[in-house]
């Protein structure tokens, strides 16, 4: 995974109140294989009419999604962190995010960076206003300053900091605890025998 | 040993945290994961660890459920080649990796979150992940939950273990009895719209008092199922000896000795007395009307009796404009009553609302009536659907013009092809309301068996104590 340090990048507005995954990326399509093929299909139910956001040539490019409403509540579904890679998004803000969205994001090298009501208004209407004015997201520091200048902090926890910033994939973190996991698996096995269902 | 001994009063999420917790660092803890339920979704994380040259840690420790994509009807043959794929790699995967797998045409295939635990499979005091968010259902048994997702379930079958953050503990206690027609489905909408989508955020539930106790084990697996519609982490009910009596004798339950263990360790897992709780709520069951959504969040959700609400007082713009978006969608005007919206379909099924309990309530409505809509029942398993027609509740739907058929997700999400047409209304037992969930511009209503099987009789949303009084 690349690691994420500073993103200058345009930003794109979606005014959705409330962004489940399923507006994300509709259930009848999360048969198809991950590709390219997933930026189409993002919100693909809204751009029926070539209207929404991300279709408005201003948009073009963008790589920062900034949300009004919460984002990625509702199913499991990575699909929705594809889609959104695929489009060429690397962050989105938000007033907040669902638990297992945010969890996938973090997993594909998508910041998920969580901002007050206010703040998010200021920066929806900047992106209207100026849509070729770049943004700053610095998770280092973990601020976006905006395209007048304005730095809005924002909370990340280590474990998802370390696993951006280092473009780490959890697994070898898990794997240099390889010998701590084997040594409780015997125990555990020994002190709850029947709870693996199929010894 | 010395943490399990402690004196100091710990909560359930407190007990079964602790045992599973391998290590801690940056702020998380990696927990080692008794059981990973595994369905037609996880093709990509098996391709992963497949190209990564890795095994699965611990077939043991997983199961392969075919609900998701299988077809509803004309089985065995699959039509769509797309899905019949899906189907077939999800056999092929269980077989290369030694999971035991409950294909299409396996006896006691279903819906996971219905058909692990009629196995046996899920049990108190586990940490048990799924890449599904309704894996909460299993909480009904005591166990501590995680949905995950595709890239997370390739690191749990390479390794059998999560990174998690520990979640707050938040107690609902839900004291009194629930009132004749008013069910398990009924108090948790009742409570989604009470506390809102948000309303449980970062928190695992423990559903506690008297009318909780009273539940029988589906009327539990329903509750625990929608906490995360409230935002929930996880949500469970302590082990009781109506758990244990649901438990004993399925297939893959401990059994003998290692039962006496079992029980005896699992009768440790209820919170102590004196154990704090970050956030407590107390409900009372006998407020609770049945209760049906008329927006497009499951916390749009109001007694039956009541109207659709009118946006333009709420204060909050976001949630004005919210309630009105969702109002255009669902083609809903103000001050209308909930009971005279009509419907165009209905189904009972999915893992929310599927299981024998809720078939039986639903057939006791219908029989002697006729459905005036289509109207589907979609069991949750083989073995629901085969008990129930042991019953005979088979032969009820089908005389009141209603289709019985096989078991699966089927229009909880349309993956296999089970759609609405857009503009479409549907009385459905599912969980989910959203924008499209059940097709583009499909219209949900989310409601009971018996209140959607009143809407399959009457040809709209109907308060199901009416038409129980009608029987007397
Ligand atoms: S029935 Fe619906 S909610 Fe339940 S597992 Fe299937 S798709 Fe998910």
């Amino acid at each position: 995974m690349t690691p994420f340090g500073v993103l200058r990048a345009r930003a794109v507005p979606i005014a959705i109140s409330i962004v489940d995954t399923d507006q994300i990326i509709p259930a009848r399509f999360l048969r198809r294989p991950r590709g390219p093929g997933h930026a189409r299909l993002l919100f693909h139910d809204r751009r029926a009419d070539g209207s929404f956001a991300l279709d408005r040539a201003e948009f073009a490019g963008a790589e920062i999604l900034v949300s009004a409403g919460e984002f990625g509540t509702g199913s499991a579904r990575e699909q929705a962190v594809w889609a959104l890679s695929a489009h060429g998004l690397r962050c989105v803000i938000a007033p907040r995010f669902g638990a297992v969205f945010r969890e996938n994001a973090i997993r594909n090298g998508v910041l998920p960076v969580a901002l007050a009501p206010e703040r998010i208004a200021r920066l929806v209407a900047l992106a209207e206003a100026r849509p070729d004015a770049a943004m700053a997201v610095d998770l280092p520091a973990q601020r976006v300053v905006d395209a007048d200048g304005a730095e809005h902090g924002f909370a990340i926890d280590t474990f998802e900091k370390l696993l951006l910033t280092e473009g780490l994939d959890e697994m070898s973190l898990t794997l240099r605890n390889a010998d701590a996991v084997a040594a409780f698996e015997r125990a555990y096995d020994a002190r709850y025998p029947w709870m693996a269902p199929r010894r | 040993m010395a943490a399990h001994e402690s004196r100091t009063p710990r909560t359930m999420l407190d007990k079964i945290w602790d045992r599973h917790a391998i290590l801690a660092m940056h702020g998380r803890t990696l927990l080692y994961a008794d059981l990973n339920l595994v369905h037609e979704g996880s093709r990509h994380a098996f391709a992963a660890i497949g190209q990564e040259g890795l095994a699965v840690r611990r077939p043991d420790r997983t199961a392969a459920f075919a609900d998701h994509y299988v077809p509803t009807a004309g089985r065995p043959r699959i039509a769509d080649a797309t899905v019949a794929e899906i189907v077939a790699l999800l056999a092929d995967n269980a077989r290369r990796h030694g999971i035991l797998h409950l294909g299409m045409d396996d006896p006691r295939q279903g819906i996971v979150h219905v058909a692990a635990p009629e196995l046996g499979l899920s049990l108190p005091g586990m940490l048990l992940v799924c890449a599904d968010s309704h894996v909460a259902t299993h909480g009904a048994l005591a166990a501590l939950t995680k949905p995950i997702g595709a890239s997370e379930l390739r690191h749990v079958l390479a390794t059998q273990t999560v990174w998690q953050s520990k979640p707050r503990a938040m107690r609902i206690v839900v004291d009194g009895a629930l009132a004749p027609g008013v069910g398990a489905k009924d108090l948790v909408l009742h409570l989604i719209g009470r506390i809102g989508a948000n309303g449980a955020i970062g928190h695992a539930v423990e559903y506690a008092g008297a009318a909780v106790r009273a539940l029988g084990m589906d009327g539990r697996f329903t509750l625990c199922n929608m906490s995360i519609e409230m935002g929930a982490a996880s949500g469970f009910v302590a082990p009781d000896d109506t758990t244990l009596g649901y438990i004993d004798g399925r297939p893959y339950a401990p059994r003998g000795e290692a039962w006496d263990r079992a029980v005896t360790d699992w009768r440790r897992l209820p919170t102590d007395d004196g154990a704090g709780f970050d956030r407590e709520l107390a409900l009372s069951a006998a407020d609770i009307a049945p209760t049906v959504t008329w927006g497009t969040s499951p916390e749009d959700a109001a007694p039956i009796d009541a109207r659709v609400p009118d946006p333009v007082p709420i204060a909050d713009p976001a949630r004005r404009g919210r309630v009105e978006r969702g109002l255009a969608y669902m083609g809903l005007k103000p001050g209308t009553p909930l009971a005279s919206i009509a419907v165009d379909r209905v189904f009972i099924g999915s893992c929310t609302n599927a299981r024998l309990d809720d078939l039986r309530a639903a057939a006791a409505i219908v029989e002697g009536r006729r459905a005036v809509v289509p109207s589907w029942v979609v069991p949750g398993s083989k073995l629901v659907k085969q008990q129930a027609e042991a019953e005979g509740l088979d032969r009820i739907f089908i005389a009141a013009g209603m289709e019985w058929r096989d078991p699966g997700c089927s229009m909880c999400v349309g993956v296999n092809g089970d759609l609405m047409a857009a503009g479409q209304r549907c009385a459905a037992t599912s969980n989910r309301n959203f924008e499209g969930r059940q097709g583009p511009g499909a219209r949900t209503h989310l409601m009971s068996p018996a209140m959607a099987a009143a809407a399959a009789v009457t040809g709209r949303l109907s308060d199901v104590r009416t038409l129980v009084r009608g029987r007397t």
